[in-house]
């Protein structure tokens, strides 16, 4: 952290625009909120004095939990809003329905997580979704398993860190309905597909589980901002 | 309202506050770091629920228990499918291979569980009559599986699925903290709502029409079966109303719809047991 905070002192020189988030983590650190989510600037100063590489990191504990649920929620709202905007050729109205619910069940999530994290919430992450083709079907369909499928794992792999069980309710009600999500559009690409073994193994029928620091890889590929989860196991 | 010395004062007169907000809070103390106790409290969601919790709750960390509650539902849920799929002419051809599917996993759950649990592990025999369960729920429903009523065995498929979801998202704080177990726990929980999306898409493509969610309460067409879906219409999470939040994307507020379905809803031991007694569950 020394490092970290070092850079930051630096940067903050050169960034009005940072003032906010520094007056947000000297805040959180008079509230000895050691363990919630910081913005932290791992950037190095260039020659043009733009900030690049800016990691953030979702923090620890509960609010570390929250903040990576949170930032795995953004990319999923940002993506089905994308197919919902633009439908794949030959989208019927039955599918597009079904899109805009599992979109609006997205952005719920992600503007629940964002209103309930309040001053601990990490930034808004930025998107790019330029690998997937959105005209065609069976693009967005695979990408949409794949995240839902990674959703699933994410939360299954974090949810034991949490020590608030009213927190860890609110994780296992988003988490089913990310599973639901899972099944439909599985069921859409293959039928039966649904809990198929390639998510659930064969031997004891448990669903995946993934720790952040296999979940990050997966997503960092839709990301432009980078997402760090350093303090969580 | 300061939460900060609001925790403080509460630690003054009851030093095993944090224990209680916590029980595992020790077991885990490496895995979530230093600052766990005021993580927990730094967050806008309702206190008065936590407190509640903190002080209310007397059974968690009852692993076996939270554990043999799960496996008398997998017994039941895997004699209902391993029935189903040993009556000729109830499942149709093409829905077969799902329904073997999922009576696979209700199995291996419930060899799952008892390798768990070891000698701990309620017996199977002290389920219903000798282990033979009541599949009209005490002359409530029909008897499908006599007269090859697909459609209502479809009914009760769906409330099974989502009543076992229900039940085992309200088990989970009762093994909070425990990594093995809440984890395993939740990889059956997330099972369980893979089955009730597909089992709804059967019955919507069927003729009626639950989605892969669940919207409002009891979206299943069946009045009977009102009670596993109590409470399934909550919109406030967490201290959070949703009905007052903004749809960025649409700039309106959140259909009732869309909120109901976006969230899960769990139930208790003492809601889940009611509603499933009558099949002969103990």
């Amino acid at each position: 952290m020394e490092t970290l905070e070092k850079k930051d002192e630096q940067l903050i020189e050169d960034q009005g625009a940072l003032n906010a988030k520094m007056q947000r983590r000297s805040f959180l650190r008079f509230a000895g909120a050691g363990a919630a989510a910081v913005g932290v600037l791992a950037a190095c100063k260039k020659h043009d004095d733009t900030v690049t590489n800016s990691t953030i990191d979702v923090g620890s504990g509960d609010i570390g939990v929250l903040n990576y649920a949170y930032a795995l929620e953004q990319l999923e709202a940002a993506f089905y809003i994308k197919v919902v905007a633009s439908p794949y050729s030959g989208m019927t109205a039955a599918e597009l329905s079904a899109f805009t619910d599992i979109r609006d069940h997205e952005v719920l999530h992600r503007e629940f997580l964002k209103a309930a994290l309040g001053t601990s919430a990490i930034p808004a992450l930025g998107v790019n979704f330029s690998s997937i083709d959105f005209t065609s079907k069976a693009a967005v369909l695979a990408a949409a398993k794949g995240f839902e499928d990674t959703g699933v794992s994410a939360y299954n792999g974090v949810a034991y860190v949490m020590t608030n069980p009213t927190y860890l309710t609110l994780a296992g009600k988003i988490v089913s309905v990310e599973a639901r999500h899972a099944a439909f559009i599985r069921d859409m690409i293959t039928a039966n597909s649904f809990a198929d073994s390639t998510v659930v193994d064969t031997t004891n029928a448990l669903d995946k589980s993934r720790k952040p620091s296999e979940v990050l890889p997966i997503v960092a590929v839709y990301l432009t901002t980078s997402i760090s989860a350093s303090k969580l196991p | 309202m300061n939460i900060f010395s609001i925790i403080e004062e509460l630690e003054k007169v009851d030093p095993e506050l944090n224990e209680r907000f916590s029980p595992r809070r020790e077991a885990i103390k490496n895995l979530t770091g230093y600052g766990s106790k005021i993580a927990m409290a730094a967050l806008p969601f309702a206190l008065g629920s936590l407190f509640n919790k903190a002080y209310g709750q007397t059974t968690v960390g009852d692993v076996n228990g939270t554990l043999n509650f799960a496996l008398k539902l997998e017994y039941l849920e895997a004699a209902f499918y391993n029935t189903a799929i040993a009556t000729t002419g109830l499942i149709p051809a093409a829905d077969l291979p799902a329904f073997q599917l999922i009576a696979s996993h209700e199995n291996a759950h419930v060899s799952f569980l008892k390798s768990v649990l070891g000698s701990a592990a309620v017996v199977q025999t002290t389920q219903g009559t000798n282990g033979t369960y009541d599949w009209t729920a005490g002359g409530t429903l029909p008897n499908y599986f006599a007269t090859k009523d697909y459609a209502t065995f479809l009914i009760v498929a769906n409330a099974f699925e989502d009543t076992g979801v229900r039940a085992y998202k309200g088990q989970a704080p009762n093994i909070i903290g425990n990594q093995v177990v809440l984890t395993a726990a939740l990889n059956i929980h997330s099972v369980e709502a893979r089955h009730a999306a597909h089992i709804r898409g059967i019955r919507r493509a069927s003729g009626t029409s639950p989605k892969a969610w669940i919207t409002g309460a009891n979206d299943t067409g069946f009045a009977g079966i009102a009670a596993n879906y109590a409470g399934e219409d909550n919109t406030n999470q967490g201290g959070v109303d949703l009905t007052t939040l903004i749809n960025p994307v649409t700039g309106a507020k959140f259909t009732t719809n869309a909120i109901t379905e976006a969230f899960d809803e769990p139930l208790t031991y003492a809601q889940v047991l009611p509603l499933v007694t009558p099949f002969g569950v103990k």
